[in-house]
């Protein structure tokens, strides 16, 4: 199992062609306290770099953007209620979606955790 | 001239606290501390919260009749403000728009006047150009700090007991810690409080004296910013500009009945016509009925799917545990009760004209 790093400030978990995707604490800290989160639905396609999601916060509304290619499979629907787990646990109980990667040499493209913090330095 | 961000008396207190920074009109303004905007917001509500306001401008009228000439710029009855009464108003434009919103209080042997930060510019030169025979100063060398909530009392009253004996909109001078405040009860949260100019060298001491009180915690831009909006108070530049009249802000309760009927102020004919007739759009408050906010811009429809208007002022209300906003909606719409639909990324959410303010007002009467 292999996480990698957006420059988009999401993780995504990979267990073969399955990748849970959240953003990450960084991101959770930037954002501030999350009151609203705008979820697709299982069954979506999308593309690399297409949004899929907004946040919203007390400040302002934030678009989550496709790592990579793929479908959601799975919601994580207890964001619907408790968007404020998003700043409590934003990679671990957090997750906002389970989706099914199309095109995995796509990966390459992602950073891993060391890659990720030089970004945010 | 510099670009670079203004910083207020405070800059040192908000760093040491832990404050974010960000540019605001011009000023490095904290729009948070490590409490966080929904902490700063409630710790408001239910105790008391310290803001620096000081990049707002402080301007000192002196000269005869200043009431009488400031009512030539401004619909406001000044003429007749008692000493020691203060009043919130705006200068409007010949077209009845409204120019900037101020609070003016009459101190006895000068009037004090408050405007907003990012238009001291204009107010001053105005002003100046405007009022004969009045000296207008604009004031650098003080801070301004508003401690605001239900125990803001007992956090002001504690150092300078003058201030439990002042009323909603009354101002006082009183010694702090030694420094010489003007203290005034007003504010811009909903809730009792009271803004306080104090001189720059003591600025950081008292406000360090009111936070050691228990009930006292700082609060930035973000909280002041959900307060105001769940109190239904206008923010100049959202909800009013130079094109919006007073009377479709919702703001005639703040035009006095005499200049009401006798006119005489910038854009009247406008305002007295739309007094006698209503206006054709109107402020309202809006509540959406599911989770997402509604920010400013958002288009606000009628069921029908007929533009009525956009939202001026929207995000999440502590307090009401929901998103709340305020914006214009055609004026055969803005009824209380009347169901809209909100425009949000494109899909219609439904949302309810309703009543303002979100959350009762605390003041001190």
């Amino acid at each position: 199992m292999a996480t990698y790093y957006s420059e988009e400030h999401e993780w995504i978990t990979v267990e073969g062609d399955v990748a849970t995707l959240g953003i990450t604490q960084h991101a959770a800290d930037q954002l501030g306290e999350v009151v609203f989160v705008e979820q697709r639905e299982a069954g979506e396609e999308f593309e690399k770099g297409g949004e899929i999601g907004v946040i919203e916060s007390v400040k302002a509304a934030s678009e989550i953007y496709a790592p990579l290619d793929g479908e959601v499979i799975e919601v994580n629907e207890a964001l619907a209620d408790n968007p404020g787990a998003l700043n409590e646990s934003p990679e671990g109980d957090a997750w906002i979606y389970k989706i099914k990667i199309s095109d995995a040499s796509q990966l390459d493209d992602l950073m891993d955790l060391d890659g990720y913090k030089a970004l945010i330095g | 001239m510099t670009d670079a961000p203004k910083r207020t008396p405070l800059y040192d207190l908000h760093v040491e606290l832990g404050g974010k920074m960000v540019d605001f009109a011009g000023w490095e303004m904290p729009v948070q501390y490590p409490m966080g905007i929904m902490g700063e917001h409630k710790q408001c509500r239910e105790k008391a919260a310290l803001f620096d306001v000081s990049h707002m401008g402080q301007v000192i009228l002196r000269g005869e009749n200043v009431g009488e000439k400031l009512e030539t710029l401004c619909p406001q009855a000044y003429a007749g403000l008692k000493e020691g009464k203060a009043r919130y108003g705006f200068f409007t434009n010949e077209d009845g728009g409204i120019m900037d919103d101020l609070i003016v209080s009459n101190a006895g042997d000068h009037y004090f006047v408050v405007v907003n930060a990012a238009l001291r510019h204009q107010d001053i030169p105005h002003m100046q150009a405007n009022l004969d025979g009045v000296e207008v100063t604009e004031i650098f060398d003080r801070a301004l700090v508003a401690v605001q909530g239900p125990k803001a009392e007992d956090v002001v009253g504690g150092l300078c007991p003058a201030a439990r004996d002042l009323k909603f909109m009354e101002t006082t001078v009183a010694e702090i810690d030694g420094a010489e405040c003007r203290i005034s009860r007003l504010g811009y949260t909903g809730e009792d409080g009271y803004e306080i100019s104090i001189p720059e060298a003591d600025a950081i001491r008292i406000s360090k004296l009111f936070l050691a009180h228990d009930d006292c915690e700082p609060a930035g831009l973000g909280a002041r910013d959900s307060l105001r909006l769940e109190a239904g108070l206008c923010l100049y530049g959202n909800d009013i500009d130079q094109s919006t009249s007073p009377v479709e802000a919702s703001l005639s309760w703040a035009i006095q009945k005499r200049r009401k009927e006798e006119g005489g102020f910038p854009g009247a004919a406008r305002i007295q016509k739309e007094l006698a007739e209503g206006p054709s759009k109107k402020l309202v408050g809006i509540k959406p009925e599911g989770r997402a906010p509604a920010r400013q811009g958002v288009e606000v429809q009628s069921e029908g799917g007929d533009t009525l208007g956009t939202i001026t002022s929207g995000s999440f209300g502590p307090t009401v545990g929901g998103p709340v906003a305020m914006g214009y909606v055609a004026a055969d719409h803005a009824a209380p009760g009347t169901k809209v639909n909100l425009i949000i990324r494109g899909k219609a959410q439904p949302a309810e004209i309703v009543a303002l303010p979100f959350v009762t007002q605390n003041y001190k009467r």
